[in-house]
């Protein structure tokens, strides 16, 4: 950086700098990438559409301003975008350079089929990665999800989600409720809420097929279950599974809103949004909406709870996006430059501030200063942070996760209207074992 | 008559050669024509066939295995599930819009006031996006929120789970192809009941038959030819049906209205299994030629029934 001129250049670079240690406050050792290395190259930018990718692509001005690398950038929806992605880089020549990727439904695919450029020897090397950009200062569910078997980092931990449950506490307080810290006391007050008589219910979460799985999963690793072993064995019909779909079962039929069966994410929200709905439980990332008053008529009164404890652990099942390079791509290191730009101090406090996603990074989640631009309740941030302490991957690390979460999420609809646990998931895992064995052979 | 006389002559006089060379002046107008059928129509096909007997997932290698594609389809319980869904809702998909359809052309043919006015009205759910519509109807199927279990509650009916619940879910999502697809019912048969010449009618009148007697001996069999030809359109149509259902309900709950190109879209899109997925969309592509064979056969009946009227 030159002194004695400002530019908007120089004033964006300072920028990135005050964001590594002007928000953390201690870090002093800016050591400068050559961020204008790849100056005129064109990257093409793979997104998925939501708050994430509107983010980057709100601001990429900026990082085209810092490194004079030109960005094309498109958002697609999430199902669309990982067919996408899979057709393109099947084929060898994707048409994108960066890829937003959801680690928990494409890690094991991408690393198998080595889709993506190592970034080992980019993150060492002092002229394309700025000093604060560390592997310790990603949270541990962060490296998991980025690091392979043999410890490459493939790409960069972008944003993280927890589950937790969001709660009216006007309604916790009408019916003299507390908030529950055991799956026991989850159950007692969800029903203790419940009054269809009034339309009242004391808990949603979701019930459509495949969207469903993570709220059983939530439950498994709460019984101290597990979805698949090392061996790559299922262990989705143990006595820990069996009880985890009990309970999601009882919880979804005596306590939910009628029609639970198909509600995703969005009519779960929208039940809640009513305050109608006692206990909501899912991503950290759907806070926004209810604490906005041209959509929500429980302003002020959400309470955002860590994960209860179940019998064997607490546990807050985590689920997380990344972001890395094509292997195929000509750009590995101008799209990478892009990666650690999205994944910056400055893009991540956006992104935490706005209640958009919450970053992998420790020193932006830990840090006070980020955290008192936080527009959502002082309550969701301390949630988020207690749910880092506690988070354990969500979905199994296999290739078909799409048609495990079909499957299982199917034998968990099925069990809203009729059916029993052990039997349906002795079934279902049956059916998908010959699946996961030949995803692997 | 001279230039047609002109151009005989000479084909008369050199036939083979002539011949010859005329077919094969033609081909440079067949060949465009060939070429993008070929490459659009019977390639993709045949390729899907190829696919169909290779065990290929997307990001690994193939392998050819013959027919055990197809042999999986007999053991597959999602696959015999789905095949069910699609005859259940074409189904109804096909009866309930045709029996409105030709209803409410008859009560167009009448005249009365504002008939223009409500007759483009009536035909504007066909002419929207299948997808914007799933949407609407999203939003008005829920159990809660949605406007239809409001309206029931103003005539004192409990509210109902439609797309929310496995028994209702096929139903409530014909209910939505319904409302779309009656006004194309319609259309095609107030094309039939203009055509029908008045004469019948008069000597009905004058044996003194009712007016049900009319519509049942005169106009039903007269104007059955173009329902025949509305319920293939139909047909055809809600077997293939995908925009509506997965908007909705992605063919939830569980698998409860999940067809077999819905399933289809699963297998090859979500769990990139090309070879499976490929058999099933042959397999489908047998059973729409076999439907659609079908019903140009009963179409056929129902003309020589309508000849036989008339003879």
């Amino acid at each position: 950086m030159r002194f004695g001129r400002t530019t908007r250049r120089s004033v964006l670079a300072g920028t990135m700098a005050a964001g590594a240690f002007g928000l953390s406050g201690a870090r002093l050792a800016w050591a400068d990438p050559a961020w204008k290395a790849f100056e005129g190259t064109d990257l093409e930018v793979m997104l998925t559409k939501g708050p994430r990718g509107e983010t980057l692509q709100k601001y990429e001005d900026e990082f085209t301003e810092l490194t004079g690398i030109r960005v094309g950038s498109e958002q697609i929806p999430e199902q669309q975008q990982r067919q996408k992605a899979v057709i393109e880089l099947t084929s060898g020549s994707p048409s994108f350079d960066v890829i937003h990727l959801s680690y928990h439904v494409q890690k094991r695919q991408f690393e198998k089929a080595k889709w993506l450029a190592d970034f080992s020897q980019f993150l060492k090397d002092s002229n394309l990665t700025e000093a604060t950009l560390t592997e310790d200062d990603f949270s541990a569910a962060g490296l998991l999800y980025a690091k392979n078997d043999a410890g490459e980092m493939r790409s960069l931990p972008f944003s993280v989600d927890y589950w937790m449950v969001y709660y009216n506490k006007e309604m916790f307080e009408r019916k003299g409720v507390a908030y529950p810290t055991t799956f026991d006391e989850l159950v007692t007050a969800a029903e203790k809420l419940t009054d269809p008589a009034n339309g009242e219910y004391g808990f949603v979460a979701r019930g459509l097929r495949n969207a469903n799985v993570p709220v059983w999963t939530s439950f498994l690793l709460g019984y101290g279950g597990t979805m698949v072993d090392e061996q790559g064995q299922l262990k989705t019909d143990t006595p820990e599974a069996i009880e985890a779909a009990k309970l999601y079962q009882r919880l979804l039929t005596k306590s939910a809103p009628p029609g639970v069966a198909g509600f995703n994410w969005s009519e779960c929200q929208s039940a809640f949004l009513q305050g109608k709905v006692g206990m909501w439980m899912d991503g950290v990332g759907f806070a926004p909406p209810l604490e906005d008053p041209t959509k929500s008529r429980i302003v002020g009164k959400v309470g955002y709870g860590v994960m209860p404890k179940g019998p064997v652990k607490q546990v807050s099942a985590t689920f997380g996006d990344g972001i890395g390079v094509a292997e195929a791509s000509s750009n590995k290191e101008a799209g990478y430059l892009y990666c650690q730009w999205a994944v910056s101090k400055l893009m991540g406090t956006r992104l935490l501030q706005a209640g958009g996603g919450v970053p992998f990074r420790k020193s932006i989640l830990n840090d006070p200063e980020v955290r008192k631009g936080v527009t959502l309740p002082a309550e969701w941030v301390e949630c988020v942070a207690g749910s880092a302490e506690i988070s354990e991957l969500g979905l199994p690390v296999i290739i078909p996760v799409t048609e495990f979460r079909d499957t299982f999420g199917t034998a968990l609809t099925t069990l809203l209207s009729e059916g029993d646990p052990a039997a349906l998931l002795k079934q279902a895992t049956q059916q998908f074992q010959p699946v996961l064995d030949k995803s692997e052979a | 008559m001279t230039s047609s006389q002109a151009l005989e002559k000479p084909a008369a006089a050199t036939p083979p050669a002539s011949r010859r060379r005329a077919g094969g002046s033609l081909w440079p107008f067949v060949l465009p024509a060939l070429i993008v059928v070929a490459s659009v129509i019977v390639f993709p096909w045949a390729f899907t066939i190829w696919m169909s007997l290779n065990e290929w997932q997307i990001g690994g290698g193939s392998s050819f295995v013959g027919l055990a594609n197809f042999g999986r389809l007999l053991t597959d319980l999602r696959f015999h599930d789905a095949l069910w869904h699609t005859l259940y809702f074409t189904a109804l998909a096909v009866i309930l819009p045709v029996v409105l359809g030709l209803f409410s052309a008859i009560v167009f043919h009448q005249n009365f006031k504002a008939r223009g006015f409500l007759r483009a009205l009536f035909v504007m759910p066909m002419m929207a996006t299948p997808v914007a519509i799933a949407l609407v109807w999203a939003m008005m199927f829920h159990p809660q929120l949605g406007v239809l279990n409001y309206l029931l509650s103003l005539v004192g009916i409990p509210p109902q789970l439609w797309v929310f619940h496995p028994a209702t879910v096929i139903p409530s999502l014909v209910l939505v192809e319904t409302w779309q697809w009656t006004p194309l019912v319609m259309l095609i048969v107030l094309g039939g009941l203009a055509a029908i010449p008045t004469e019948p009618y008069e000597s009905a009148l004058i044996d003194g038959a009712s007016g049900w007697q009319m519509f049942w001996h005169i106009t039903l069999p007269l104007v059955l030819p173009f329902v025949m030809v509305a319920a293939i359109i139909r047909s055809i149509d809600a077997i293939k049906s995908f925009d509506i259902i997965y908007a909705i309900t992605q063919g939830g709950p569980g698998t409860a209205s999940e067809t077999i190109n819905l399933y289809l879209y699963s297998v090859a899109f979500a769990y990139y299994d090309i070879g499976y997925g490929s058999a099933i969309a042959v397999v489908f592509f047998l059973m729409v030629i076999g439907l659609a064979v079908l019903l140009l056969w009963l179409k056929k009946r129902v003309q020589w029934t309508e000849v036989g009227i008339g003879a």
